[in-house]
């Protein structure tokens, strides 16, 4: 490997890694090994169990939830290494981090990089205990792809913003305590009119209606402000710096989106195992139909290709320090591989890849399909593949603005 | 771009600054307009010797560096950029044979020389135009081989052969028995058809059964390597035309048809990178090379196709002129496309690989 010898001794680390085992073995409840999901979150709230509870307050305690967040914020202070040896402990152990959704993935970073010192001790602490659900308010219906013509109003009230307007897309927005939002304070500026703003989504003018999508599933909502308060102290920033803010944040979640690959993990087994128990095989074991054979080849070797692109990257911020625009890159590339994944798998099945529900499914071909279609999704949230290739262009490549 | 060391940063840069400097395109040109048909400068190679390029895979006790294989696909990918004419790729990999394959007596023998550029070696290993190291007629008794090898790349040069036969892979020096048969290529370089009639034959006999197929994918590893190289400057060379040519009054790089399309090839591109250095990193770890190789050859294939096609069509009708260097690339990938390992025969060993 071409990275940088680590300066830390190896005992150090091996101390560690018996620290982690020795927290695992105690606070890890062996029913629910395998367990972590990643739908979780998609298709509804958890409801938590005594031992699903037990987990979430043991590693929320540690701040392990959320390995290399400052500890004074309640985020474990692990160094990368150090966080690395955690996942590969609880891998091993079938463990998993129950710790996750908005706050981690976007808004939480974003938070401490912009947010005052009042709002960082007030929101980190329970989103590395798993206690508080975030939701994004950044899609309007005249706001999708060219989202800086945002037009929810945020007026200046003296000791608070007056809100109203519509969002749409808010990602489980009917089981969020709060939202990060883009809101206009100024009209007169497109984009220096934005600015970022926190409100609880209990507050009274706040309303929420789910969307059904072609999955069947209800993943989004709509939400609407009538004149809600918003203390002024929950503008993160300064005003008009919301764009600003805001973008960094879509930095975190297409690193997010790119996924490692969550649609594939959604998914299971490779492609050749499923396509063996689907389709016939020769004498030697092979996939007897040698096309389809070619084209599951053909795609592990970009899906493979494109894991490494996720490790190089994961190494080059590393050594650069912090997300970056190759972020839609990975977006782009990752969304539209879990999509021809996704594609192909539900061929490979024939109809019984296709049941929608009822007899004669498996769980794994019924939830299938549902993956399939909602991984439709991801090539268009985030910003979609369009915009990626935009930011590509421009701030990347360097080409001037289109017309 | 991986994360380098200070040492394979400084031999990178070296090699960047010598090949824009000392062998930019336009000494392709010279080679070629040159006709012969060794097709490389002598004295550039003996530069590229001098600096240590030929022995970056070799041991320090022959005369090596032994600075791995990433600092061996740093080169290769320079160079591969300003289509550097030269032996190196084919040297190095006959020096690996000798380093997994040779006996003490070999490693001594052949190892310093090879290091040094003093002698230039190559790999013979196919006996069609599509490669296939599984059908391989030549044969040995009595220490002498017989067979014959096509499309050797750097034939004319070559000092060293390491043939494959039958039964393994053996060192068989040009001269006695060994005659030569030109067969020029669209990329203008030395390729030939070489016959051995009774050559005297010294058989690797160490490196075991998957000797052979060791061998083939350090030169699939390093072949996208210089595949990489060509990608990268066909997509630069393009992207920079691109912010220049004003058609409808307007920089074409304006238009958001062209900006895409150059979006999808930088998506491309980084997935090739990744490849190629995912395949350095496995050898020089050792550990799942065959795969590695695999994904690294049909990356390199599928992405420097795409990125070739387009450089020419995104440059419109200059890019069809011989006075303009992008359609050299063209015609150079599609050599190194064929050559140790075709994309069906890359997706076909990576199903093998994987079980299916």
């Amino acid at each position: 490997m071409a990275t940088q010898p680590d300066l830390k001794a190896p005992s150090e680390d091996d101390a560690f890694r018996e620290e982690v085992r020795d927290f695992l073995a105690e606070n890890f409840p062996p029913e629910l090994k395998g367990k972590g999901s990643a739908l979780a979150g998609v298709d509804g709230p958890t409801q938590d169990n005594d031992a699903q509870r037990k987990w979430r307050e043991a590693m929320g305690e540690r701040g392990w939830g959320t390995p290399t967040w400052p500890k004074e914020y309640g985020g474990g202070g692990l160094s990368r290494k150090q966080a690395a040896i955690l996942n590969e402990e609880m891998a091993k152990a079938g463990a998993y981090n129950p710790i996750g959704g908005m706050g981690v993935m976007m808004f939480g970073p974003t938070l401490l990089e912009y947010g005052s010192e009042a709002q960082k001790q007030e929101h980190i602490p329970p989103i590395c205990r798993g206690e508080i659900r975030w939701c994004q308010g950044y899609s309007e219906p005249n706001a999708g792809s060219d989202l800086a013509n945002l037009q929810t109003t945020a007026e200046d009230k003296g000791d608070h913003y007056l809100v109203n307007g519509q969002k749409t897309w808010t990602s489980g927005g009917q089981w969020a305590d709060k939202c990060f939002c883009l809101v206009r304070t100024d009209k007169s500026d497109k984009h220096k009119g934005i600015s970022f703003l926190l409100m609880d989504m209990d507050s009274p003018g706040v309303e929420v209606r789910p969307i059904q999508m072609i999955s069947g599933m209800s993943p989004f909502c709509e939400t609407f402000f009538t004149d809600v308060k918003v203390p002024k102290e929950n503008l993160v920033g300064e005003e008009g710096q919301g764009w600003t803010i805001g973008k960094r944040l879509l930095q975190h979640e297409r690193t997010n989106l790119s996924g490692g690959g969550s649609l594939a993990r959604m998914m299971g087994a490779s492609l050749a195992d499923i396509a063996k128990k689907y389709v016939e095989t020769d004498e030697g074991g092979a996939i007897a139909d040698k096309v389809l054979r070619d084209r599951i080849a053909d795609f592990e070797i970009r899906w493979a290709a494109f894991l490494l692109t996720a490790r190089r990257a994961t190494e080059e911020s590393k050594a650069a320090g912090g997300v970056s625009e190759i972020s839609s890159v990975l977006k782009k590339l990752g969304t539209k591989l879990g999509q021809e994944r996704a594609e192909l798998m539900i061929e490979i099945m024939g109809l019984q890849g296709l049941g929608w529900e009822g007899d004669g499914f498996s769980d794994a071909e019924l939830s299938g399909v549902r993956a399939w279609l909602f991984g439709k999704a991801t090539t268009i949230y985030g910003g979609s593949t369009e915009i990626q290739n935009n930011i590509i262009a421009k701030r990347v490549l360097g080409m001037l603005d289109h017309q | 771009m991986a994360v380098l060391n200070e040492e394979q940063e400084m031999l990178r840069d070296m090699a960047r600054e010598w090949a824009t400097n000392e062998s930019p395109v336009a000494a392709f040109r010279k080679v070629r307009t040159s006709g012969a048909p060794e097709a490389f400068d002598r004295e550039a190679y003996t530069a590229m010797a001098q600096m240590g390029w030929a022995g970056i895979v070799v041991p320090e006790a022959h005369g090596g560096s032994d600075f791995g294989w990433l600092s061996a696909g740093l080169v290769v990918e320079e160079l591969g950029k300003t289509l550097t004419a030269s032996p190196l790729v084919a040297t190095t990999l006959a020096a690996t044979a000798i380093v997994l394959g040779g006996s003490e007596e070999q490693k001594a023998k052949w190892l310093p020389k090879l290091a040094s550029g003093e002698t230039i070696g190559t790999l013979a290993i196919d006996e069609g135009p599509h490669h296939n190291p599984t059908k391989i007629a030549a044969s040995v008794s009595d220490g002498k081989l017989s067979g014959t090898k096509a499309f050797v790349h750097e034939a004319h040069g070559a000092d060293l052969f390491v043939v494959a036969a039958a039964d393994g892979l053996y060192l068989v020096e040009k001269g006695d028995g060994v005659s030569l048969s030109t067969r020029k290529l669209t990329d203008q370089r030395s390729h030939a058809e070489v016959t051995f009639d009774g050559a005297a034959a010294d058989k690797l006999a160490g490196g075991g059964d998957s000797l052979l197929g060791d061998v083939l994918d350090r030169a699939r590893i390093l072949t996208a390597c210089e595949m990489l190289g060509m990608a990268q400057a066909v997509f630069d060379t393009t992207l920079e035309y691109l912010k220049q040519r004003v058609q409808f009054n307007q920089v074409l790089a304006t238009f958001q048809a062209l900006q895409h399309r150059m979006a999808d090839l930088f998506g491309d591109l980084a997935m090739m990178r990744s490849a190629v250095e995912g395949g350095l990193q496995a050898l020089d770890s050792g550990f799942g090379v065959a795969r590695a190789a695999t994904i690294a050859k049909a990356e390199a294939n599928r992405v420097l196709h795409t990125i070739s096609r387009e450089g020419v069509q995104l440059h419109g009708g200059i890019g069809m002129t011989d006075e303009y260097d992008i359609g050299f690339y063209l015609k150079r990938a599609r050599v190194l496309e064929a050559s140790w390992g075709s994309t069906s025969y890359l997706r076909d060993r990576f199903a093998a690989i994987g079980g299916y």
